[in-house]
């Protein structure tokens, strides 16, 4: 079996594992029926919780629109994981880098009146740039001082996020009449059309085009890897950086530059949930999404289609949870824990091996991200 | 007491490790194991220490059957192992290391260091193993630790006792002590196997050679009545040339200049000291020395790789002392690196990237940035065939291959190219008598069309029968110039240590 197959079993294996125990949880928690002895209930439960699950992440158009919604800032926040990682970077940031790219996104949005066909790439372009030069700074560091990144990424995320909060009650970025962090909407001809707009106005249909957006960087990331001696370069340095650099590679240019396409990236998960979803930008449109990226692309391998993968699955979760909620008593917490258990069975291959009893070499398995050494 | 391995057979997925095994030791004699790399020895030496159960055979002692299900079980029964990597805390020190596990200890269970200290003197005694009980591991020499690993095992009152490749790590002199070593253990009543792909070596000191090839014992021999040609072809399965067949040396123009330079390492000590000399095209010159004389520094520094403090470097006549590694390459340098899993290779990488490794910049592999993936494998597929790399498929990852075809990958990436000097800094370090071979006939042929070759190594066996012209290398100099061919082995290895032979001017 060729490894990409064996770790693709390894990762639904994870999956099942993880459904497995979270099922276990949604039972032993339902303590209405378990108190009154009736295990019945308490499993038909867990049939509709998960039932729900699956029919608000893909059960109707709205619900494949909301999966959609939440997995585009996760697939190009998760890139900028996974692209940083391929070059044995590990970048936290993803948090810092999405403020960033929202930030210049936004203002070129309000800044300027620009017909839609110029405005929106020039927008998504000052979201790219914004992220990729906020990105850049953990590596100048790294390079300069040989600060780790993991240190600076996160610094830089409150850096972030404490400049957001101020930039946005200032001029020219604050909304009239709000004293809160809350910034003016953008011009129209900046918003990225709805995905589904074709079908008409429909306001319940939340996904836009930023979906298209982070297919296209997908592709971008997986021909950078494949095609270009940079991605080469990146790799090497990555994989084995005392033999890029014998190799007369420039291991320390190499940092700069792959952290500054990790930022573009999640630049652009900012600005698309800006320009797409938001229209406008708070002091929260980052959210949680930096270190949900992080479980991306450790789910997906850092390779780009795992990436996409994982970031559906993230995405189909968060929005199946909320119908989970609706439908059933089990709080949408449990998605939380479910996405926990399926990165800790990702990261415990072993545990996975010794369930399902699979038989066969799992080394490899368990090293997607190395130590923290690099 | 007697130990003994009958019809071991282990298999692994696809392989047959062990194939119907047999051997045995006595106490009071050496037994050394010999083959190649993945010939089965590590196999069989984890079957023999309780980490991996045969699939059949049996282990018997003084004739009755027994069974490890752990290294404990071994250590219980007299077996002790000195593994090729040592097993010591870097920070402790000497006694604490060898009481680890077996602590004595005082009242309240507190580490009775005296005690320990009081020990390691007793085994270090009685054995002639020198040893300061109070010195820090980090800071001894790679002999010492051997030592102390030594004390170790017999502190546990081994009767057997197993060395994994012990002499990969040692100095000649260090292997001269170790030898020593060896045969005090013998004579004071316990058994030794010696685990090992040094001909010379087992020739040396062994009572009896068994050679393994391919999982299977495929002949024993006895040193008296056995010669190392003897020996390879059993090892390899074919006739083996172990001299360098070459024609003399047509020394061209000086294509390497090195210019009085010196290297100055991270504390700021001078670890090249004022080095001069050249490299002709259509000449090997080799640079003998004992690990840790500079040579590392020398070659990291002739490749671009580290700064030189003060000195120049021409190649070809061109000025080249301020030059990228990269620029280097181009200029016609080619770089063999010391320790290929850590520079030459990247072991996660395919055979393909890898043999593009330092030449994807070419025209022939790239345009602009896009890579021509396409011209890479086919230029592959040809170095594959044209090296002799054992691979089913040249897309497969570095680290399927064995040690010798990883170092073919970087032979032949680096003598394939467009090249005017190749540098090759121990070039069959840890690789089978085969690919010796076969690298050692790849540098001749460098040397015969017009290429300046510089051989770095520390194997003096390698030096003599490979350059035309050696150079000794002492704490950071350059304390010889020799014609191998007149020249003894003696000599040379005395100004390795720094002395002069009898009757030598300086």
């Amino acid at each position: 079996m060729s490894d990409t197959l064996k770790s693709l079993r390894f990762t639904l294996l994870a999956i099942v594992a993880a459904l497995f125990v979270s099922a276990f949880i949604i039972v032993i928690t339902d303590i209405e029926a378990l108190g009154d002895g009736n295990f019945g209930k308490a499993f038909s439960t867990l049939g509709s919780a998960y039932w729900g699950l699956f029919k608000g992440s893909f059960g109707s158009l709205r619900a494949i629109s909301n999966t959609i919604t939440g997995a585009t800032p996760l697939l190009l926040a998760g890139l900028a994981v996974s692209s940083a990682f391929k070059a044995g970077l590990f970048n936290i940031g993803a948090t810092g880098q999405m403020l960033a790219g929202a930030m210049t996104g936004l203002w070129v949005g309000f800044a300027f009146q620009l017909p839609a066909v110029l405005h929106v790439p020039l927008a998504l372009l000052a979201a790219g740039v914004g992220g990729a030069m906020f990105g850049a700074i953990p590596g100048v560091l790294k390079a300069r001082t040989g600060a780790h990144e993991v240190i600076t990424t996160i610094m830089l995320n409150g850096i972030a996020s404490f400049t957001v909060l101020w930039v946005l009650k200032t001029e020219p970025f604050k909304r009239p009449g709000r004293d809160d962090a809350i910034s003016k909407f953008t011009e129209e001809s900046a918003r990225l059309p709805k995905l589904f707009g074709f079908l008409g106005d429909r306001i319940d249909l939340l996904a836009h085009t930023g979906f298209l957006v982070a297919l296209l960087a997908t592709f971008a990331f997986w021909w950078l890897l494949r095609k270009t001696t940079l991605g080469f370069e990146m790799q090497a340095t990555g994989l084995n950086q005392e033999a890029a650099r014998y190799a007369g590679m420039r291991p320390k240019s190499l940092m700069v530059t792959s952290m500054a396409i990790a930022g573009a990236f999640a630049g652009l998960a900012g600005g698309t949930e800006v320009l797409g979803l938001y229209g406008y930008a708070s002091a929260t449109v980052a959210g949680d999404i930096g270190f949900d990226a992080i479980a991306v692309a450790l789910l997906g391998r850092s390779t780009p289609v795992g990436t996409l993968f994982a970031a559906l699955l993230f995405g189909a979760l968060q929005a199946g949870g909320r119908q989970m909620q609706v439908d059933t008593d089990v709080p949408i917490d449990l998605i939380i824990v479910l996405r926990a258990l399926i990165v800790m069975f990702i990261a415990a291959p072993l545990l996975v091996k010794a369930m399902f009893r699979v038989k066969g070499d799992v080394q490899s398995f368990g090293q997607t991200f190395r130590g923290w050494g690099g | 007491m007697k130990f003994e391995l009958r019809g071991i057979t282990k298999r692994f997925p696809g392989v047959v490790a062990n194939d119907n095994v047999n051997l045995s030791v006595s106490t009071g004699e050496v037994l050394a194991l010999i083959g190649e790399n993945g010939a089965g020895k590590s196999t069989l030496m984890n079957v023999l220490y309780g980490l991996y159960h045969p699939d059949e055979g049996e282990l018997l002692i003084d004739g009755k059957a027994t069974h490890f299900s752990s290294p404990a079980d071994a250590i219980a029964a007299g077996i002790g192992m000195v593994h090729q990597h040592f097993m010591l805390v870097p920070v402790m020190t000497v006694a604490e290391n060898v009481v680890l596990g077996v602590e004595p200890t005082g009242r309240f269970g507190s580490l009775d260091i005296e005690e320990a200290r009081r020990m390691v003197r007793e085994v270090s005694d009685k054995y002639h193993l020198e040893l300061d009980p109070d010195a820090v591991i980090e800071d001894l020499s790679v002999g010492v630790r051997q030592r102390v690993e030594i004390v170790k095992v017999l502190m546990r009152e081994a009767k057997i006792v197993v060395f994994d490749e012990p002499t990969a790590v040692l100095t000649p002199s260090e292997i001269l002590e170790f030898f020593a070593i060896v045969r005090s253990l013998v004579d004071s009543g316990r058994g030794v196997i010696f685990i090992t792909h040094k001909l010379k070596e087992a020739l040396s000191i062994a009572d009896r050679i068994n050679v393994l090839r391919r999982g299977k014992v495929v002949g024993e021999a006895l040193p008296k009545n056995a010669t190392e040609d003897s020996i390879a072809e059993m090892m390899v399965g074919r006739a083996v040339q172990l001299v360098v067949d070459k024609a003399t040396a047509q020394p061209g123009d000086v294509m390497l200049g090195v210019n009085s330079i010196s290297v100055v390492d991270a504390d700021g000590r001078t670890v090249v000291d004022d080095v001069s000399f050249d490299v002709r095209t259509g000449e090997i010159v080799a640079i003998a020395g004992v690990q840790g004389n500079g040579q590392t520094e020398l070659v990291e520094a002739i490749a671009g790789m580290r700064r030189v403090a003060q000195g120049a470097i021409s190649l070809a006549g061109r000025d080249i002392t301020n030059e990228s590694p990269r620029g280097r390459h181009t200029a016609g340098m080619a770089h063999i690196p010391e320790d290929r899993q850590r520079q030459g290779i990247v072991t996660d990488m395919s055979i393909v990237e890898n043999l593009v490794l330092t030449r994807y910049h070419d025209a022939a592999f790239s345009q602009g940035i896009r890579m021509k993936w396409g011209a890479a494998a086919t230029k592959a597929d040809e170095l594959v065939a044209a090296y002799d790399i054992r691979t089913t498929d040249a897309s497969q990852a570095a680290t399927t291959l064995s040690g010798g075809n990883q170092q073919k990958v970087v032979v032949a990436r680096e003598l394939s190219r467009d090249i005017r000097l190749a540098v090759a800094a121990q070039p069959t370090r840890g690789i089978d008598v085969g690919s010796i071979e076969y690298v050692h006939a790849q540098m001749v042929k460098a040397r015969d069309m017009g290429i300046a070759v510089l051989v770095v190594s520390t194997e003096l066996d390698e030096v003599m029968s490979l350059a035309d012209r050696v150079l000794v290398m002492y704490r950071g100099r350059i304390v010889a110039n020799v014609d191998p061919k007149k020249v003894s082995h003696m000599d040379v290895g005395l100004y390795m240590a720094g002395s002069q032979p009898a009757g030598a001017s300086a």
